[in-house]
C-alpha cells in the first residue's frame, strides 16, 4: 500500500469515526444542551450550530413564523395522540450508537431479521455499528463512488454541505416545489430540518449508478427532520433510493421529512423508497409517526417515477406527488403499503396535470393485517389547459384476517373534455382456499402467504432496482409473519 | 397404499362422511361415483387435509403412517396429490414459479437441494408435450383468466410434474370438452405406473371410458354402498343411482 493512499484512508477513517462532530458545532454547547421545544431562539441555535449563511437563517425564521400560524391537519383517516411540539428536542448531533465488539453482541432479534433479509455480513456489521475493520471497507467503497460521480459533474452531498458549497442551487430550488407554507409539517421541517441529501445531475448526464448503493453505505442518522433536494437538469437521468430494508429502531417519535424533486426538460427521475421505521410493538405501543411531504415537478417531456414500499411506522401520512407542468410530461406512482398489528397508514399520491398531453399512472397496493388500518388517498387533477391528458389508476387492497380495515379515497377532478381518466379498484382477502391450494402442493402456510403477497405486489416490486426488490420481498414476508393462522 | 377405516367427518355439527372404508393398492385405479351431495368432494378434502372438516372417527393410513396427524403440506410432500374441482387463482405468480416452489418445497422436505433450473425446465417441456400444452403457458399467472378446461389441464400438469404416489382427481372431467377430456385422460394413463395409484371422483361415467378403473365404488349419504368392477359404472349410466340408493336407504333406515 502506498504511503499516499494510506494517508488518505486514514483521513477518511478519521472523517467517518468523528462524524459526530462533523458539523462543527462548538464545544461550549453540548449537543444535548439545546432546550426542549421550539422557539425563535431554538431556530437561531440550529442555524448557528450549522454555521449557516444569513439567508438560510432568514428562511428558517420565516418558516417558523409560518408554522406558528398553522394547525396540525386532521383530515387523514388515522387517529393518534398528537405530539406535543414543545416537548420535542429539535436538534441533536447524530447520535453515536453504542459500538459493538462483534455481531455476537447484537440483539438476537435484530440478527434474525438481518439474516432473513439476506443482508451480507459486512453490511450487517455496518448497520449494527460493529467497530472499525468494516468502516475501512465502506469508506473505500464510498470513496470510489464519490470519484465516479465527481467525474460526471454530479453533486451528491448532505444538504448542509450544499448550503455551504452550492448556495446558488439551494437558494434557487429549496421550497420551489414544496412551499414552506404548503402544510403544517413542511413548515415545521423548513424551520428545523437537521440534515438530508442534496443531489444535482448536470445537463445530459446519465447517472452511472443507482444512488441507492451509495446512500446505503452512507446511511447515518439523518435525523427526524430530513430534507432532500434532487435536481435533474435537462436531459439527465437518475435513479435514487432512500431508506433501508433493515429495521430502524429510532427513538424519535416524530419524523417530518420533505423531499423535493425537480425534473427539467427531458429529464428522468426514479425515486424509490423502502421505509421500515419502528412500527411500535404488537400491542400498539410506541413507533414512529411518519409525516412526509414528497413532491416533484416535471418540466417538458420529463418523467418522475415514485416507487415506495412502506412497511414501518406506527402512523404514516405520505403522498408522493407529481406536478406535471411541462407538456408531454409523465408521472408515475407505484406503492405497496403494509400495515400490521396496530399500524395506521394514510398514503397515496397526487397527480396534477397542467401541461398538454401529460400522462400519469398510479398503481397502489395496500395490505392490511392484524388490527391495522390502511388507507389509499389519491388526487388526480387535470387542469383546463392540460388537454389530451391521461391517467390510469389502480388501487387494490388485500386484507388478511377479519380485524383489519382498508379504505380508498380517490379524488378526481377533470377540467377539460379531451382527457381520459381511468380508475380501477379491487378489494380481496387472502382466501383460505388459496392457502389450502398451496398447502396441497407442499407449500407451507407462511410460504404460501409470502407467495400470494409477492404475486399481488409484483407490479410494484418490479419497479425497484433488482437487488433491492429481492430484499423488499423478504421484508414483506417478515412484516406479515404470523398474521394469518 | 392407502387404507381408510370407518372414516366419519363433517363440518360443524353436520356429519357428511358416515363411516367410509376403502383400500387402494399401488398400481390400482379406483373410481368413486355418486349423486350430488353424497360426500365425494368431502372425502377428497379430508384425505388432502382441508381444515374445515372435522374428523370424528376412523383413520386414514397412508404407507404405514397416520395421515390424519399430518398438516396438508406434509401429506402433499409424502405423495398425496389432489386435482381440485375448482382450482384457485393466484394472481401475479406464474405457473412456472408456482411449480418450481412446489417441487423445491417437496425436495426440501426430503432434505434434497433445489432442482437445478435447466433440469426443471426440461421436465416442464416434456410434460407439457404430454398434455398438448402450448408455449407461453408457463409464464401465465396461476389460473388467472384460465378457461375451465385450462384450469383442469393445469391441475394434471402439476400432477405430471410432482409425480405423486396417490392422485385424487376430483371431478376433473367437469368443464372439459371431449377433446380436452381425451388429452387429460391420456395424460393420466401415461403417468400410471405399478407404483402409483389413482382415485377418480366423478359424477358421470364418461371419464371412465378413457381412464378405465379397476374398481368402482358408489358413494351415498357418506357411505360406500356398493363396489364392483368397471362394469358397475356402465350399469349406473344405464339405470341411474336410484336402484342402489333406495336399497341402501332401507338398510340404513
Amino acid at each position: 500500500m502506498s504511503g499516499k493512499k494510506k494517508q488518505s484512508e486514514e483521513e477518511l477513517l478519521n472523517e467517518v469515526t468523528s462524524s459526530e462532530y462533523k458539523y462543527g458545532f462548538t464545544t461550549d454547547i453540548e449537543s444535548d444542551t439545546i432546550p426542549k421545544g421550539l422557539s425563535e431562539e431554538v431556530v437561531r441555535i440550529i442555524s448557528a450550530k450549522k454555521n449557516e449563511p444569513k439567508w438560510m437563517l432568514e428562511y428558517r425564521l420565516n418558516a417558523y413564523k409560518v408554522w406558528l400560524e398553522m394547525e396540525e391537519p386532521n383530515w387523514a383517516n388515522v387517529s393518534y395522540n398528537k405530539p406535543n411540539y414543545q416537548d420535542v428536542i429539535y436538534y441533536s448531533a447524530p447520535k453515536q450508537k453504542p459500538v459493538l465488539d462483534s455481531l455476537d453482541d447484537l440483539d438476537p432479534e435484530m440478527k434474525k431479521t438481518f439474516d432473513k433479509l439476506g443482508i451480507s455480513l459486512e453490511e450487517q456489521k455496518r448497520l449494527a455499528n460493529v467497530a472499525v475493520d468494516i468502516v475501512m471497507d465502506s469508506v473505500s467503497v464510498a470513496t470510489s463512488f464519490k470519484e465516479t460521480l465527481a467525474e460526471k459533474g454530479i453533486i451528491f452531498c448532505s444538504i448542509s454541505d450544499a448550503i455551504q458549497d452550492h448556495p446558488e442551487l439551494v437558494k434557487k430550488y429549496l421550497s420551489s416545489v414544496v412551499p414552506v407554507r404548503d402544510n403544517f409539517f413542511s413548515a415545521l421541517n423548513s424551520a428545523v430540518f437537521s440534515d438530508g441529501s442534496f443531489c444535482y445531475i448536470p445537463k445530459g448526464v446519465k447517472c452511472p449508478m443507482e444512488l441507492s448503493t451509495y446512500f446505503r453505505i452512507n446511511e447515518a442518522g439523518t435525523g427526524q427532520f430530513e430534507r432532500t433536494l434532487l435536481i435533474a437538469d435537462e436531459g439527465s437521468q437518475v435513479s435514487y433510493l432512500e431508506g433501508c430494508t433493515a429495521p430502524m429502531r429510532d427513538e424519535n417519535q416524530l419524523h417530518a421529512a420533505v423531499v423535493e424533486l425537480i425534473a427539467m426538460d427531458d429529464a428522468d427521475i426514479k425515486y424509490s423508497t423502502v421505509q421500515n421505521w419502528y412500527p411500535g410493538n404488537d400491542k400498539g405501543v410506541g413507533g414512529v409517526f411518519n409525516f412526509v411531504t414528497k413532491r416533484g415537478v416535471c418540466h417538458k417531456n420529463a418523467k418522475i417515477s415514485w416507487t415506495q414500499v412502506e412497511t414501518g411506522s406506527a402512523v404514516t401520512w405520505k403522498y408522493p406527488s407529481c406536478i406535471l407542468k411541462g407538456d408531454n410530461s409523465i408521472g408515475e406512482f407505484f406503492s405497496v403499503a403494509v400495515t400490521n398489528n396496530y399500524q395506521q397508514a394514510d398514503t397515496g399520491t397526487k397527480m396534477l396535470h397542467l401541461g398538454k398531453n401529460t400522462k400519469s399512472t398510479i398503481i397502489a397496493k395496500g395490505i392490511s393485517a392484524g388490527k391495522s388500518d390502511g388507507n389509499y388517498r389519491g388526487l388526480v387533477r387535470i387542469a383546463k389547459g392540460a388537454t389530451n391528458s391521461r391517467n390510469f389508476s389502480q388501487c387494490d387492497s388485500l386484507l388478511m384476517g377479519d380485524k383489519c380495515g382498508s379504505h380508498t379515497f380517490p379524488y378526481i377532478e377533470v377540467k377539460n373534455n379531451s382527457s381520459k381518466v381511468e380508475h380501477e379498484a379491487t378489494t380481496s382477502k387472502i382466501g383460505e382456499d388459496q392457502i389450502f391450494y398451496c398447502n396441497q402442493r407442499g407449500i407451507g402456510t407462511e410460504e404460501a402467504i409470502a407467495l400470494i403477497v409477492n404475486g399481488y405486489c409484483k407490479d410494484v416490486l418490479n419497479q425497484l432496482p433488482m437487488e433491492f426488490a429481492v430484499e423488499a420481498k423478504k421484508l414483506l414476508e417478515i412484516s406479515l409473519e404470523g398474521s394469518v393462522g | 397404499m392407502i387404507k381408510i377405516t370407518n372414516l366419519k367427518a363433517g363440518i360443524e355439527d353436520t356429519l357428511i362422511l358416515n363411516g367410509i372404508n376403502l383400500e387402494v393398492k399401488a398400481g390400482e385405479v379406483h373410481a368413486i361415483m355418486g349423486p350430488n351431495g353424497s360426500g365425494k368432494s368431502t372425502l377428497s378434502s379430508v384425505i388432502a387435509g382441508k381444515e374445515d372438516y372435522e374428523v370424528t372417527e376412523g383413520e386414514i393410513n397412508f404407507e404405514g403412517e397416520d395421515l390424519l396427524e399430518l398438516p396438508p403440506e406434509e401429506r402433499a410432500n409424502k405423495g398425496v396429490f389432489l386435482s381440485f374441482q375448482y382450482p384457485v387463482e393466484i394472481p401475479g405468480i406464474s405457473v412456472s414459479n408456482f411449480i418450481k416452489t412446489s417441487i423445491n418445497e417437496r425436495r426440501k422436505a426430503k432434505r434434497l437441494e433445489p432442482m437445478p433450473t435447466p433440469k426443471l425446465l426440461k421436465m416442464m417441456r416434456e410434460r407439457m408435450e404430454l398434455l398438448s400444452i402450448k408455449e407461453g403457458y408457463l409464464s401465465r399467472n396461476m389460473n388467472e383468466g384460465f378457461s375451465g378446461g385450462e384450469k383442469k389441464r393445469n391441475e394434471i400438469f402439476q400432477m405430471a410434474m410432482l409425480e405423486p404416489k396417490l392422485a385424487i382427481l376430483d371431478e376433473t372431467d367437469s368443464g372439459l370438452d371431449i377433446d380436452a377430456l381425451r388429452i387429460v385422460a391420456n395424460g393420466v394413463n401415461k403417468l400410471k405406473t405399478k407404483d402409483n395409484a389413482t382415485i377418480v371422483i366423478t359424477h358421470y361415467q364418461r371419464l371412465l371410458d378413457y381412464i378405465v378403473p379397476d374398481f368402482v365404488h358408489v358413494l351415498h349419504d357418506g357411505r360406500i354402498i356398493k363396489s364392483g368392477g368397471a362394469t358397475l359404472a356402465h350399469e349406473l349410466e344405464e339405470k341411474g343411482y336410484d336402484w342402489i340408493t333406495k336399497e341402501a336407504d332401507k338398510k340404513w333406515a
